[in-house]
């Protein structure tokens, strides 16, 4: 709901008049079952594939359910959650999870914006930028976090060229099996995956402001600072929500870069709330321990998610 | 019309989907009751080596001798890929849709035998010369047999260690940990390499548990307490643990070993980028072909408790909802016969199971005499299984992340108390495991 109003504005669709919602809601009753039956392929799969196991691991979380054994599963109230905010490791791939999202949101909502800003003039071979930046996005974090694995070891490329530009002064870390460089390490590549991704976001709002405004204001003689400030910025109002929220959400759930690269290491300095979860669910077969991770990390998606748009809405 | 038209092919759409649900609930109805695996006297088997065609084409000959041999039974083979294996046995027992015959790697034996995966195996004397690793027991129940075993060992140049006057230990009289401490820093201090043990840190998953859980039992410490599997207490935690862990800590601040070792540890020994490689008889073929009679394979060492190998590894069972336990029996009796299970090993590059004559005359590379014979030697002197107990998958990730941490350089001490409160903790929590 929250995504597809905002995806609409954020295109420049026009919202659909309101008499015409009125209509269908009061038309026949023919008309709602026949778009109730359209739209049952579509509820069926998200209430079989979404619904019920958010509801099961609801249910889960309160319960000793493990992945392998022969003893039946039963409830023990509060437990796994007691032993959840017993555990240091639990803190810490909440800290990390918070720390990737603080840095991450800003960071490449920020870059995104500028590279859309760039690469909105109409000179020759912005097409060639647009398809350059937005590669990343269509190559999957798999192998791009296996590139970037041996681009950052301590002989590798990263380090080969401080090395060079530095003129052989400075020797680059060994990135990650460092407890202090592999967090930024992993931040930075993950804004270099994404954030072509929320470039083009960036540019399709950009583009639904009206030219006669820039008309205008070149009119009334404004800095090229004061024509962002005062036309651009406040044009992509809308779109700023959905890059917020939609980079937020793909920054709490941090995971296959973890995953691949450094396995929460070292020292837990790169361990997150999903990597714990699929950690303890999978491959130490601890099923309710693993839901009473998810159920926290659910609410805390909600109460950013909530705190987003409550800082984002439409003033009245 | 147009809007009963679409009315017609909701109501129809809605009904195949309907239909489809329910079918789908029908049909995995009668199948979670009881049996499964088989269908009369065809039964299924289930193995995890898809992408490894000479095991596999091992596996099928067996399987092809066994239907020729007899008119009863027929077995049918599914091959899947390791790294998803696990997963799909797990998802099959949930459905009720196990196979009859499937193969386990070691160390989860106990675990699913547990979980009433597995039912215990009569095999009587089938078994009477198999390495004792390769018999996967739980509550003195056998659930599981292997043909085949590895075993952990290091090589290095023999030119190399004599240059630096380092002896080359035998089975009989294998290094002491001071002598293998000493012979570390006599290599460090030639200077010739940046790190010049390799100890394989790089790997993921079970090679941190296989490799050096041996290594802290060789010390005197071990995963669990093995008297009755309820607690990790004095065992991971004990002044024997801390030394082993100060250890593997003050290899890599001495620069003897890489936090994370290179992605191709023979490589970087045949191109004398290490010294010593840490791996186990899976890497001998390939390093002998490269460094010919140079190759010196050194045996584990002795840290007090004497020298320790991990045991187990692949291993053939039969489910507890098998359909026909006649025909799986029989099979599994069919395929222990020396030229079918050492068949498998010989084409897997591994220590045969078997080690009766008639067995090692299939592969005379491991008899008396000939080039793997020491592998051989270390299995059934050295090798130590890991735990076994159902806890052990979690004992073993428990044990990975610690030690993982401790070569990151955290205190080993409550590193170690941290590990073995998380390992009681799930003990607890699964009733002991009973």
């Amino acid at each position: 709901m929250l995504l597809s109003q905002t995806t609409r504005a954020a295109t420049g669709a026009p919202l659909p008049p309101r008499r015409r919602r009125r209509i269908i809601l009061s038309g026949s009753r023919g008309e709602s079952l026949t778009g109730l039956g359209m739209a049952a392929p579509a509820l069926i799969l998200l209430a079989l594939f979404i619904l019920v196991p958010a509801i099961l691991a609801f249910v889960l979380a309160f319960t000793n359910a493990q992945l392998i054994s022969p003893n039946p599963i039963q409830f023990t109230g509060l437990t796994n959650f007691i032993q959840l905010f017993h555990d240091p490791v639990f803190y810490r791939s909440l800290l990390n999870t918070l720390y990737f999202a603080a840095v991450v949101v800003p960071v490449q909502a920020g870059a995104a914006l500028v590279m859309a800003v760039l690469v909105n003039t109409k000179t020759r071979g912005t097409s060639f930028f647009r398809t350059i930046y937005f590669l990343p996005v269509v190559t999957s974090m798999v192998v791009v976090s296996m590139l970037w694995l041996f681009m950052y070891q301590q002989h590798g490329l990263i380090n080969q060229v401080i090395h060079q530009l530095s003129f052989g002064l400075v020797t680059g870390p060994d990135w990650l099996n460092n407890p202090a460089t592999s967090m930024p390490a992993i931040i930075l590549m993950s804004v270099w995956q994404g954030v072509g991704f929320h470039m083009i976001i960036w540019l399709s709002g950009l583009q639904t402001i009206a030219p006669d405004l820039y008309e205008a204001a070149s009119l009334d003689g404004v800095t090229s600072w004061q024509r962002f400030r005062y036309v651009t910025w406040p044009g992509l109002r809308n779109t700023r929500a959905l890059v917020l929220v939609t980079i937020t959400i793909q920054a709490l759930s941090l995971f296959t870069q973890v995953s691949v690269m450094t396995q929460g290491g070292p020292l837990y300095s790169t361990t997150t709330m999903v990597y714990e979860a699929v950690q303890t669910g999978y491959q130490q077969q601890q099923t309710s321990y693993a839901s009473a991770i998810s159920l926290v990390f659910f609410a805390l998606v909600l109460i950013v998610a909530a705190v987003q748009r409550f800082l984002t809405r439409e003033k009245a | 019309m147009k809007s009963h038209k679409v009315r017609q092919l909701t109501a129809a759409s809605i009904a195949v989907l309907v239909a489809g649900l329910s079918l789908a609930g029908c049909s995995s109805g009668p199948t979670s009751a009881g049996s499964s695996g088989a269908s009369g006297n065809t039964i299924t088997l289930w193995t995890h080596n898809a992408g490894n065609p000479a095991e596999l084409a091992a596996d099928q000959k067996i399987v092809t001798a066994f239907n020729a041999s007899q008119s009863k039974y027929k077995v049918n083979v599914q091959a899947f890929p390791q790294a998803s294996y696990n997963q799909s046995v797990v998802a099959a027992a949930a459905a009720g849709k196990l196979p009859c015959v499937l193969d386990i790697d070691g160390p989860t034996v106990p675990d699913w035998a547990w979980a009433k995966y597995l039912a215990p195996l009569d095999l009587g004397s089938s078994i009477a010369n198999q390495l004792p690793s390769t018999v996967g027991k739980w509550n003195n129940k056998v659930y599981a047999v292997g043909y085949y075993d590895v075993a952990l060992a290091m090589f290095a140049r023999k030119s190399v260690l004599k240059d630096a006057d380092i002896r080359i230990p035998t089975v009989t009289n294998p290094w002491t940990g001071t002598e293998f401490n000493a012979a570390l820093a006599a290599l460090k201090k030639t200077g010739k390499w940046a790190a010049p043990l390799d100890l394989g840190t790089s790997g993921t998953g079970e090679w941190w548990t296989y490799a050096y859980s041996p290594m802290l039992q060789s010390f005197g410490g071990d995963l669990i307490n093995r008297t009755d599997y309820q607690s990790a207490d004095g065992a991971l935690n004990g002044p024997a643990a801390v030394n082993w862990a100060t250890w593997m800590r003050g290899l890599v601040t001495q620069g003897i070993i890489a936090q994370k070792s290179g992605a191709d540890a023979n490589a970087d020994l045949i191109n004398n980028k290490t010294a010593i490689e840490y791996s186990g008889s899976w890497a001998a073929a390939p390093l002998s072909k490269a460094l010919g009679s140079d190759l010196a394979v050194i045996p584990a060492v002795n840290f007090g408790a004497g020298p320790k190998i991990g045991g187990g590894s692949w291993e053939w069972g039969m489910t507890n909802s098998c359909g026909n336990k006649a025909a799986a029996t029989a099979y599994l009796k069919f395929s222990l016969q020396p030229q079918y299970q050492t068949g498998v090993a010989v084409a897997a590059g591994t220590i045969p199971a078997d080690q009766s004559p008639a067995s090692l005359k299939l592969d005379p590379s491991y008899a008396p005499g000939g080039t793997n014979e020491i592998f051989a030697q270390m299995s059934s002197k050295f090798a130590e299984l890991r735990p076994p107990t159902p806890a052990y998958p979690f004992i073993s990730t428990t044990f990975t992340t610690a030690a993982q941490n401790i070569l990151a350089g955290a205190d080993p001490k409550s590193t170690l108390d941290q590990a073995v409160q998380s390992i009681n903790a799930n003990i607890k929590t699964n009733n002991g495991y009973k």
